[in-house]
C-alpha cells in the first residue's frame, strides 16, 4: 500500500484486540491494517464472516477504538462518532417513533437546522430513495428494504464527509438488494460521495465498489486490494458481461481460501 | 401450521402502496367450516382471538362468576352472614350511594390515589431515567432502591401515623412509598435496556450526549414508561385500601370497616366491586392514552 498524500480518509496500521473472556486469551480480530481512501473513491471491503471488517468499518467510525493505530479524516485523528462520518447498519436502526420524513430529518435537526430549510432537504432525499408517498409511515409499517432505503437518506441528508455502510443489504432478499445496490449505485454516481462499503457478497463487492480491499480470515489483514475498472454508469446486466465474469472469478479463489481458513 | 411463511414475510411488496399499513397475518375462516374445526382452529398455541370474540368470552365469565355466586347464596349454601346475595348487595350498594353519602367516600379514595401515585411519579420517572442513562448515577442509588422496595408500604403505615397523624398526608405517603422505588427501578432497566444499535445510529447522525438522552433513551422508553405507571397504579390502589383500613375517617376502606363492624357483607362487597370497577375503568383509560400516544410501538 503505498499512502496517498491528499487521501482524505486515512487509516494507520490499525489494529484491534479483544480481552479475553474470563481470563481467556484476548481475541485478535484486526491485524495491523492501513488503508487510503482518496475522495470520491467507492471501496468495497470483502471478507468472510468474522473477518473483522465490520471492526473496522466500526473503528472508522468512531464507535469503536483500535488497539494501535489510528484513523485520520482530513488529517484530523478520530476520536469518536460524528456527522463527518454517517453509517448505516447490517441491523435496522430506523428511530421506530419516528416517521419516514423525522428519521431522515434526524440529523439536520440535531445540527439545530430551522424546520424550513429541514423540510426540503428531507423531501429531496425522500425522491432520491423513491420513497414519496411513505414519508409519514412509521418504520415498523415499511418493508426491510424500504426500512433501509430510509437509513441511506438519514445519513445522506446529513451531508457526512463520506458514508460507511455495514452490509446494509446483508438481510434482504436477492431481488430486493439488486434493486437496492443500484439504487445506491445511482445515487453515487451522482454525487460521488466517498463511501466504504462492507460485504461478504462477491457480486455486490464488484457491481458496487471503485476498488475492492479483500480481507483475510481472522485475525483480518487486508489481502488483496485491486482497482475495479468497470466503466460507470454502470448497469445490472453488466454482473454477467465477461469482465465482471473474470473478477469474480479472481474473487472466489481469494475468498475462498480465506473461508476455508475461517472454517 | 400449513400457512407458508412466504404470506408473512416482510417483502418489498408487502407496504406496496402508501396506505396498505400492515396488512393481517389471519387469513379469514371460510364460513363452511364446522364448529368443531373452528374450535380447534381457535385453540391452537398462540392463535389470536378476533375483537368480537374477546369481549364475548370477557363477558361470559363475569357472568359465569355472578351466576356461580348467586347459586351459592340463594341456594343456601352460604350463610347469610358471611356471605349477601348479589341482590342484596346491589340494594344495599344503592343504599350506600343514595342515603350515606359514598361517592364523597369513592371520591376520597380517587383522590388519595391520583395523588400519591401522580407525586411519586414525578418524583421516580426522572430519577429513574438519570439512572438507565447514567452508570455512575445507577450505581449511586440502585443499591438503596432496592433494597427500598422490598419495604412493604402498609408497615409503615404506624410510624406514618406517628409522623403525619391520620390525616390526608399519611394516606399519600403510603401510597408514594408503595409506588415511588418500583418505578424508579423498572423506569431505569427501561431505559438502560435501550437498543444500542439506536444509540450508536444516532450517534454518528451528529447526536451530543445529551442528544442521545433527550431524543432517544427516552422516547425509545416512553410507552414502556407509560406501561409501567398503569401497573403501579394498580398497586396503588392496593395501598389505598389498606391505609383506609387503619385510622381513617373516609374513604372506600373506611366504609369497608364499618361495615364489618355492621356484619354488612353486601356493603363490603359492593365497595370491593366499585374498587374493581374503578381499577377496570382506569386501567382501559390508561390503555387508550398509550396507544394514542405511541402509535408507532403498536405491535
Amino acid at each position: 500500500m503505498n499512502p496517498r498524500p491528499h487521501a482524505a480518509l486515512r487509516v494507520e496500521q490499525v489494529s484491534r484486540t479483544f480481552p479475553g473472556m474470563r481470563g481467556g486469551a484476548p481475541t485478535r480480530a484486526l491485524e495491523p491494517v492501513s488503508l487510503d481512501a482518496p475522495d470520491n473513491s467507492f471501496i468495497t471491503i470483502l471478507g468472510p464472516s468474522g473477518c473483522g471488517k465490520s471492526t473496522l468499518l466500526r473503528i472508522v467510525a468512531g464507535l469503536d477504538f483500535p488497539s494501535l493505530g489510528r484513523v485520520t479524516l482530513d488529517g484530523q485523528e478520530v476520536h469518536g462518532p460524528g456527522r463527518d462520518r454517517g453509517m448505516v447498519f447490517q441491523s435496522y436502526t430506523l428511530f421506530p417513533w419516528l416517521t419516514v420524513a423525522e428519521n431522515i430529518g434526524f440529523g439536520l435537526r440535531q445540527k439545530g437546522m430551522r424546520a424550513k430549510e429541514r423540510h426540503e432537504i428531507v423531501e429531496a432525499f425522500v425522491d432520491k430513495v423513491g420513497l414519496r408517498g411513505f414519508q409519514n409511515h412509521y418504520p415498523k409499517m415499511l418493508s426491510g428494504g424500504m426500512q433501509q432505503r430510509t437509513a441511506i437518506a438519514r445519513a445522506l441528508a446529513n451531508d457526512p464527509r463520506i458514508l460507511l455502510l455495514d452490509e446494509p443489504f446483508g438481510a434482504l432478499d436477492n431481488q430486493t438488494r439488486g434493486l437496492m445496490q443500484e439504487l445506491l449505485l445511482g445515487i453515487w454516481e451522482a454525487d460521488r460521495k466517498t463511501v466504504l462499503f462492507v460485504t461478504h457478497d462477491i457480486e455486490e463487492a464488484i457491481f458496487l465498489g471503485s476498488r475492492c480491499v479483500v480481507m483475510s480470515a481472522r485475525p483480518g489483514r487486508i489481502k488483496a486490494d485491486l482497482a475495479i475498472d468497470l466503466p460507470h454508469p454502470r448497469h445490472y446486466t453488466m454482473k454477467t458481461s465477461p469482465d465482471f465474469m473474470e473478477m469474480k472469478a479472481r474473487l472466489v479463489e481469494e475468498i475462498r481460501a480465506e473461508a476455508i481458513k475461517a472454517g | 401450521m400449513p400457512r407458508s411463511s412466504i404470506e408473512t414475510a416482510p417483502g418489498e411488496r408487502q407496504a406496496a402502496s402508501p396506505g396498505a399499513a400492515s396488512s393481517s397475518p389471519d387469513i379469514p375462516a371460510p364460513a363452511t367450516l364446522s364448529l368443531a374445526r373452528r374450535t380447534r382452529r381457535a385453540m391452537r398455541p398462540l392463535q389470536p382471538v378476533g375483537p368480537g370474540m374477546r369481549v364475548l368470552l370477557g363477558i361470559a365469565f363475569f357472568a359465569f362468576f355472578v351466576a356461580l355466586w348467586s347459586f351459592a347464596t340463594f341456594g343456601g349454601f352460604v350463610s347469610r352472614t358471611f356471605l349477601a346475595d348479589p341482590f342484596t348487595m346491589v340494594v344495599e350498594g344503592w343504599r350506600l350511594m343514595t342515603e350515606f353519602g359514598f361517592a364523597y367516600d369513592i371520591g376520597m379514595t380517587v383522590w388519595r390515589v391520583l395523588g400519591g401515585f401522580i407525586l411519586a411519579a414525578v418524583l421516580a420517572v426522572p430519577l429513574g431515567i438519570a439512572m438507565g442513562a447514567w452508570k455512575p448515577i445507577e450505581a449511586f442509588f440502585e443499591p438503596f432502591v432496592s433494597f427500598a422496595r422490598y419495604l412493604p408500604a402498609s408497615a409503615f403505615i404506624p410510624l406514618l401515623i406517628l409522623w403525619a397523624g391520620i390525616g390526608e398526608t399519611q394516606k399519600l405517603l403510603v401510597i408514594f412509598i408503595g409506588s415511588f422505588f418500583q418505578i424508579v427501578l423498572m423506569v431505569a432497566v427501561t431505559v438502560g435496556g435501550t437498543r444500542r444499535d439506536l444509540v450508536e445510529a444516532a450517534y454518528t447522525l451528529g447526536a451530543t450526549d445529551t442528544g442521545i438522552v433527550r431524543r432517544v433513551l427516552i422516547p425509545s422508553a416512553a410507552p414502556q414508561i407509560a406501561e409501567i405507571l398503569r401497573l403501579v397504579l394498580g398497586w396503588a390502589w392496593t395501598y389505598v385500601i389498606v391505609a383506609e383500613l387503619i385510622g381513617s375517617s373516609s374513604g372506600i376502606g373506611h366504609m369497608i370497616v364499618d361495615s364489618q363492624a355492621l356484619l354488612n357483607t353486601g356493603q363490603i362487597i359492593f365497595g370491593i366491586i366499585v374498587i374493581g370497577v374503578i381499577g377496570l375503568v382506569s386501567d382501559f383509560a390508561f390503555k387508550a392514552a398509550n396507544r394514542a400516544l405511541f402509535p408507532w410501538s403498536l405491535s
